[in-house]
């Protein structure tokens, strides 16, 4: 018979509205209450009828791996040793891995010394540019940038908005534990600590020099205490000052090094 | 008399590939002859005798389905008399892999025997070839640009050809680290020195002589008016788009109607190019991962698995290489599929929109493609962009759930987990489902009379035409890559490949949704295998290091049957002998470009509102048919 096949439509189409309104009536006032278990069931597989969101009064929180506009992490400001101290230690692989090419970074160096100091003097990603890829996130050594979930970022003009600078990047870590706590729990695993990879690593150091210290002769311990307890117990510039202080000795003892040698020859 | 029998003799001993090329060359020796670069395969042809021995492959030794027809500048590395070249991937529709034969020609000045009269589906092919690198193609009935403008200057895929933004030959670019101080690329180069036109070029008078080229070939202005039978008709050119809801984006057709019937037609495309390729070519091998899921952004899971297939292959040229783990084979598949399923629940939701059903079954739809990018979203990050696989692996394993939290910017949370979710979309939504669907339209009279009989496309032609995916199958042509040339772990899987019989709208229709249905087979094959290798490694590589690898240098074709159709990354590693880190060649056959040869044949003879359906039933996505 010429039209059943658009009667057997109407009726799925039929269908279709009364089972919406089957759950509508099967949750109730529910649908308007901050209940969430009737969110997620009325939005995961099992759910019949259609569901609507309504954004932007309610928002969709959106999985942990969801990426938009990356951030830069920083310590929580109350943080005990380093507060508001960047992870980032301006290594540039993210700026060398992005595809479009959107992260601009200067590397900070020592006035005096002129060597390159490990945290960025200045950060900007081109958030009209980024395309969200998550690379950078995916291939920082130092967990130290992550994709936000914040993807309302509209504004009226692109020329004075557009460009994040390191100030707008930065967010306390603690932010990023919120937002993506099981990826944060995978990464603190790998890293060995919920800390900076380099504050975990000079913690570890200072662990064996103290072993050692057990151990060996007095003589040089004295100035290998001095500065670790600055470290733990003083503001960041102290801590960086130490690491200058390292850096300056591993340099000087590869230099002596490399003048025994060609003087052996 | 006897030549013919000894000819029929030797092709019945031409199986393998190999000896399809022994037979080539012993036929035509000095003209073909082995390609023996590093890394190469095929065969290199005289291109003189180009034809000759494209009708050879074609007729005797049975490779007469050509997928892809593409250019290469050699600039700088092959010889000057030899340094533009074009390569062709030519199959049996039995199976098996390409026979490559190139053809080469001084870049100075590329002359080329078309090879439209031995394969049609070379048509829009060359012509891009011609609008990107400049190649004059001998006896092409319509060389024209096809994505840039008429009089553009210039071929912008030649390696000495820059951009208006040009920064640097590659990327990383030297200006971003360590000294980045960030800066505009408008602020710096307002379209600079990089910008070419003629020299006698008047700036002040800019016209566009594309309109009036395009118009003159379809016999505009001439106001031709003709008798047909009773009624007096006029023959009248429209332009469907570039803006139109039907176009599926911006694409244009410029149809020449003889009262309401169509007479010609011809697409134009070119509104979304953004020069992927060269794109491609400035930046790093992983760079493009991200890049082409731009492309068809609709099943960006199966562009980015062709594309690192792709690399894969030239990758296992080298002795570092470590082979793909299971688990991540096994997840690729599961995304895979998984994509075609949300492509053809769009495409036959947007056929259904054209058709005239406005809207209802295209959302019944796009509610359950929902779910499917739901999850996508909580394992890649994104629904649409996935950027999900990556050399040797995929990005991460699959989330123990799909969960979110509630935080400073959201609140409405969820929390499956995500086996569950999975077995309960695959084995009982989707299911259910297509089973409502195909009752809701399949016997719909009107999908029938508007469906059945239109838009037919003769398997000949479809084959001739080059046409790929369900526009193939549904002319009744059994091929699918996944089965022709299998890659992944599709040889261990059980599905079929379901066909039509009449080619036309319908025919198509059904063959979407039968392989949603096969799909779904190979999904419920795919949760066992997903359960057993739990806690196994998916990026055999690892993060190390693997932000810029060297690549070894070579060619390859990474080919996958994507849910449009076969897609194929053509790429070639040159320039260093120790490897690259850029292509030097990256190379899109896109189906929904190929597709779209067969639009105007099929169209012939119809009313204009059938050429809505039949372009909604080749399914085209502009980002891929740009590039
Ligand atoms: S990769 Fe990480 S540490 Fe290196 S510059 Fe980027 S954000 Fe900083
Ligand atoms: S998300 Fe991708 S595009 Fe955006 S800044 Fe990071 S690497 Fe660049």
């Amino acid at each position: 018979m010429y039209g059943r096949g658009i009667f057997k439509g109407l009726v799925v189409t039929f269908k279709h509205l009364i089972n919406t309104y089957v759950d509508d009536f099967r949750y109730g006032w529910r649908k308007y209450s901050k209940d969430a278990d009737n969110f997620e069931v009325r939005q995961g597989p099992k759910a019949r009828g259609a569901f609507t969101v309504q954004y932007p009064d309610e928002k969709v929180a959106v999985p942990e791996r969801f990426r938009f506009v990356p951030f830069l992490v920083v310590e929580d400001d109350d943080h005990p040793e380093r507060p508001g101290h960047d992870w980032c230690t301006s290594c540039g692989i993210c700026a060398k891995v992005c595809p479009p090419q959107c992260i601009w970074i200067v590397r900070s160096e020592d006035p005096v010394t002129k060597r390159p100091v490990p945290e960025p003097e200045a950060f900007f990603i081109d958030i009209d540019i980024c395309m969200n890829c998550g690379y950078c996130a995916e291939f920082c050594p130092f967990d130290a940038i992550k994709m936000d979930h914040d993807y309302e970022l509209a504004s009226y003009d692109r020329t004075t908005a557009h460009i994040h600078d390191k100030e707008r990047l930065s967010k306390p870590f603690s932010y990023w534990k919120s937002i993506a706590p099981t990826t944060a729990y995978e990464e603190m695993q790998a890293r060995g600590g919920w800390e900076h990879s380099d504050v975990i690593k000079a913690k570890k150091k200072q662990a064996e020099q103290d072993a050692k210290k057990a151990t060996a002769t007095p003589t040089p311990v004295a100035e290998a205490t001095a500065t670790p307890t600055e470290t733990t117990t003083d503001a960041p510039k102290e801590a960086l000052s130490a690491e200058e202080r390292k850096a300056k000795r591993e340099a000087a003892l590869a230099r002596k090094r490399a003048k025994e040698e060609s003087g052996g020859e | 008399m006897t030549n013919e029998v000894a000819i029929e003799q030797t092709q019945n001993d031409v199986q393998t590939l190999d000896q399809a090329i022994d037979y080539l060359i012993k036929k035509y020796p000095n003209i073909v002859s082995k390609d023996t670069r590093e890394g190469y395969g095929g065969v290199i042809v005289d291109r003189n005798h180009l034809i000759d021995v494209a009708t050879t492959l074609r007729d005797e030794l049975g490779y007469n389905y050509l997928s892809s027809a593409t250019a290469v500048d050699y600039m700088g590395i092959a010889e000057p008399d030899s340094d533009m070249e074009m390569v062709y991937h030519a199959y049996r529709l039995s199976g098996g892999s390409a026979l490559v034969f190139k053809t080469q020609a001084p870049r100075d000045n590329p002359v080329i025997p078309s090879l439209v009269s031995v394969f049609p589906a070379t048509d829009f092919q060359e012509r891009e070839a011609y609008d990107l690198y400049g190649i004059q193609f001998e006896g092409h009935p319509n060389l024209k640009r096809i994505l840039l403008w008429e009089g553009f200057y210039g071929h912008p895929m030649r390696k000495d050809w820059k951009e208006a933004y040009y920064e640097e030959e590659h990327k990383p670019f030297s200006s971003r680290w360590p000294g980045g101080y960030v800066h505009r690329a408008e602020e710096r180069n307002p379209y600079g020195k990089n910008v070419k036109y003629p020299a006698d070029f008047d700036l002040s008078r800019l016209t566009d002589i594309s309109e009036e080229s395009l118009y003159a070939g379809l016999g505009l202005g001439v106001d031709v008016q003709s008798l047909g039978g009773e009624m007096r008709t006029d023959r009248l050119v429209v332009n469907m788009g570039p803006h139109h809801p039907s176009t599926h984006g911006v694409f244009r057709m410029v149809i020449t109607l003889n009262g309401e019937t169509i007479e010609t037609l011809e697409p134009v495309m070119g509104y979304l190019h953004r020069n992927h390729e060269k794109i491609g070519e400035r930046n790093t091998y992983l760079q493009n991962i991200p890049f082409t899921d731009r492309l068809d952004y609709l099943s960006s899971m199966g562009n980015n698995l062709g594309y690192v297939l792709g690399v894969e292959q030239l990758m296992a040229l080298g002795s570092r290489y470590i082979p793909v783990p299971y688990r991540a084979e096994v997840i690729r598949v599961l995304m895979a599929e998984l994509t075609r399923i949300v492509n053809h629940l769009w495409s036959i939701g947007f056929l259904l929109n054209d058709l005239g059903a406005f809207f209802t079954p295209m959302l019944y739809a796009n509610n359950e493609r929902e779910k499917i990018l739901d999850f996508f979203e909580a394992v890649a990050g994104s629904r649409l962009m996935c950027n999900y696989m990556r050399f040797g692996g995929v990005f991460k394993d699959l989330p123990e759930r799909i969960k979110s939290v509630a935080n400073l910017v959201n609140d409405r949370v969820r929390d499956f987990n995500t086996m569950e979710y999975l077995t309960d979309i695959i084995t009982e939504r989707l299911p259910r489902f297509l089973d409502e669907y195909e009752y809701y339209l399949s016997e719909n009279e009107i999908i029938k009379s508007r469906c059945i009989g239109v838009g037919v496309l003769p398997p000949d032609m479809a084959i001739a035409y080059g046409a790929v995916g369900p526009l193939l199958r549904g002319s009744g042509i059994p091929y699918d890559v996944r089965r022709a040339e299998p890659y992944s772990i599709y040889p261990e899987l059980d599905f079929d490949i379901p066909t039509g019989e009449n080619g036309d709208i319908y025919d198509r229709y059904l063959v979407r949704m039968r392989e949603m249905r096969e799909s779904l087979r190979i999904l419920r094959q795919i949760l066992p295998r997903l359960e057993a290798t739990k806690g196994q490694e998916v990026w055999a590589g690892g993060k190390q290091g693997a932000y810029s690898p060297r690549i070894p240098v070579g060619e390859a074709y990474g080919r996958v049957e994507n849910p449009k159709g076969e897609l194929g990354y053509y790429i070639v590693s040159a320039g260093d002998p120790k490897g690259t880190q850029n292509p030097w060649r990256y190379h899109i056959r896109a189906p929904s470009f190929t597709n779209l040869t067969c639009l105007g044949p099929m169209s012939k003879g119809h009313k204009v509102a059938d050429v809505v359906t039949v372009l909604g039933s080749i399914d085209i996505v502009l980002g891929e048919t740009d590039r």
